[in-house]
């Protein structure tokens, strides 16, 4: 089969693909927790600053990541 | 410049790549965008026009086109111009009947198809790399989504946990943003992949009449002609694929479509940069299915994913086929006229699908009415029986005696 299934190939896509593929759509989730998430509003409906800082940092990654593709696609990896 | 072979049939392989390259954008708009259209993220009219501007930057994002057709699947040595006038042919007749079935199915895949078509028709099975197109074609199409359901379940399971006491409201609308922005970068690099084929298949025909040289880069006018062409079959909207993805399938909210776009986007863009290409088709619908199965209280319809995967395995032998029968006419009828011949006989069943398709048409007014269980599955079943058998009684028996 091995002639058939590049399976190095395959195994790679599979690992960064749940890498990138799972854990972009986690951190949006973790950020969007951060900000709505329950407790993320003290008695005078302010958030917590370590709250946003963690929300920001979630979502920094994320548009680092989007850039990062769109420079790919550009430089013809795609 | 030195004189240019055959003109006119280098016209209508070019006109023939084009409307390929139409169909593709119109066939695929729904990989893209049918979860955001699903889910309301954006308005059907909206999310199309999007996908097209998106597909047309993609197109002239980056151009390292190769001017080649169904290379390591067939013998390139017998490559003509009329193998690869059959080959699009047979490509956009597959597209056309899946669409009018609402059948997401690979536009590559089709277009290999009916190049496999023709060479076999024109060389034999010496004409086939067999062990190129079960490794590089029908064996990925098997995997894709494998790979996609996985990954997109993982991420929908994963969100769905980290999300589940933020209030529902709050999740749709941000998620909304993660959505549009995830499916963007699907049709980004859906339009800068699959309209450099075109340009490649269009660059190497004019190679081949001897319009441009060998070495030359892909002239502006076909990278003009071709994003416009992606971008206009984008904008045109394969509501019928649309809604098949987006209702048929799984019942979307934002989180998932989120969760579906970002694991297609990762999956495409790793695949290819692994040299392991896999369909942005069959990438997109595992990525759906799989938000399906992530999901708590989600359903899957695995009757309508399983007329899909039908669907994929007989993409390429279908496809071959009918690339095949033009090229036997081709050949039948003989010289230039063969080749006007196909064209006419391609336009002709253009214009058939298109009129089957006004029976029950589908566009952007009702591509997200709820999906009726047993929808088009009812067709099949009444297919299977004999028409004459299920006259009302009476007739029956006349027609009996």
């Amino acid at each position: 089969m091995s002639t058939y299934v590049e399976w190095g190939a395959l195994a790679k896509i599979l690992i960064f693909g749940l890498l990138v593929g799972a854990g972009l759509p986690a951190l949006f989730a973790l950020g969007v927790r951060a900000l709505e998430g329950p407790g993320s509003r003290d008695a005078d409906g302010n958030r917590p600053a370590v709250r946003v800082v963690l929300a920001a940092a979630c979502f920094t990654v994320i548009v680092a990541a989007v850039v990062g593709a769109i420079v790919y696609i550009a430089a013809g990896g795609h | 410049m030195e004189h240019v072979n055959e003109p006119a049939l280098l016209a209508i392989v070019v006109a023939t790549a084009l409307a390929f390259d139409f169909t593709n954008g119109f066939h695929d708009t729904g990989n893209a965008m049918a979860t955001s259209i699903a889910t309301r993220a954006l308005k059907p009219r909206q999310a199309v026009l999007l996908s097209a501007s998106l597909n047309m930057v993609g197109a002239f994002l980056s151009l390292t086109v190769a001017a080649t057709i169904a290379t390591g699947i067939v013998d390139s040595g017998i490559v003509t111009l009329e193998v690869v006038l059959a080959g699009l042919a047979g490509g956009i007749v597959w597209n056309l009947a899946t669409w009018l079935f609402g059948i997401p199915s690979s536009s590559s895949h089709a277009l290999v198809g009916g190049v496999v078509g023709a060479a076999l028709a024109a060389a034999g099975t010496e004409g086939v790399l067999w062990t190129g197109l079960i490794s590089k074609v029908l064996l990925p199409a098997l995997i894709a989504p494998m790979v996609a359901i996985l990954v997109a379940t993982v991420a929908t399971a994963v969100v769905a946990r980290l999300t589940r006491d933020v209030p529902q409201d709050t999740n749709d609308r941000v998620f909304r943003w993660g959505q549009i922005g995830s499916a963007s970068l699907v049709s980004l690099a859906h339009g800068t992949n699959d309209a450099q084929k075109s340009m490649g298949i269009i660059l190497l025909a004019l190679i081949a009449a001897g319009a441009v040289d060998p070495d030359a880069s892909v002239p502006f006018w076909v990278i003009v002609s071709c994003a416009l062409a992606m971008a206009l079959g984008t904008y045109t909207g394969g509501w019928r694929v649309i809604r098949t993805l987006g209702k048929g399938l799984v019942e979307l909210e934002s989180r998932q479509g989120m969760a579906a776009e970002t694991s297609s986007a990762a999956v495409i863009l790793l695949s290819s940069h692994f040299g392991y290409s896999l369909s942005t088709t069959h990438v997109a619908t595992g990525s759906i299915l799989g938000s399906g199965v992530g999901m708590k209280g989600a359903s899957v319809r695995w009757n309508v994913a399983g007329r899909m995967f039908s669907a994929w395995l007989i993409t390429v032998p279908a496809a071959a086929a009918v690339g095949a029968a033009f090229y036997g006419i081709d050949k039948l009828v003989g010289g230039d006229a063969g080749s006007y011949v196909v064209f006419l006989l391609l336009v002709a069943a253009a214009f058939v699908f298109w009129a089957l398709s006004r029976r029950e048409p589908v566009d952007h007014r009702n591509v997200n009415h709820d999906w009726e269980s047993g929808e088009e599955i009812v067709a099949e079943s009444v297919e299977a029986h004999d028409p004459t058998l299920l006259a009302p009684a009476g007739d029956r028996a006349e027609a009996g005696r």
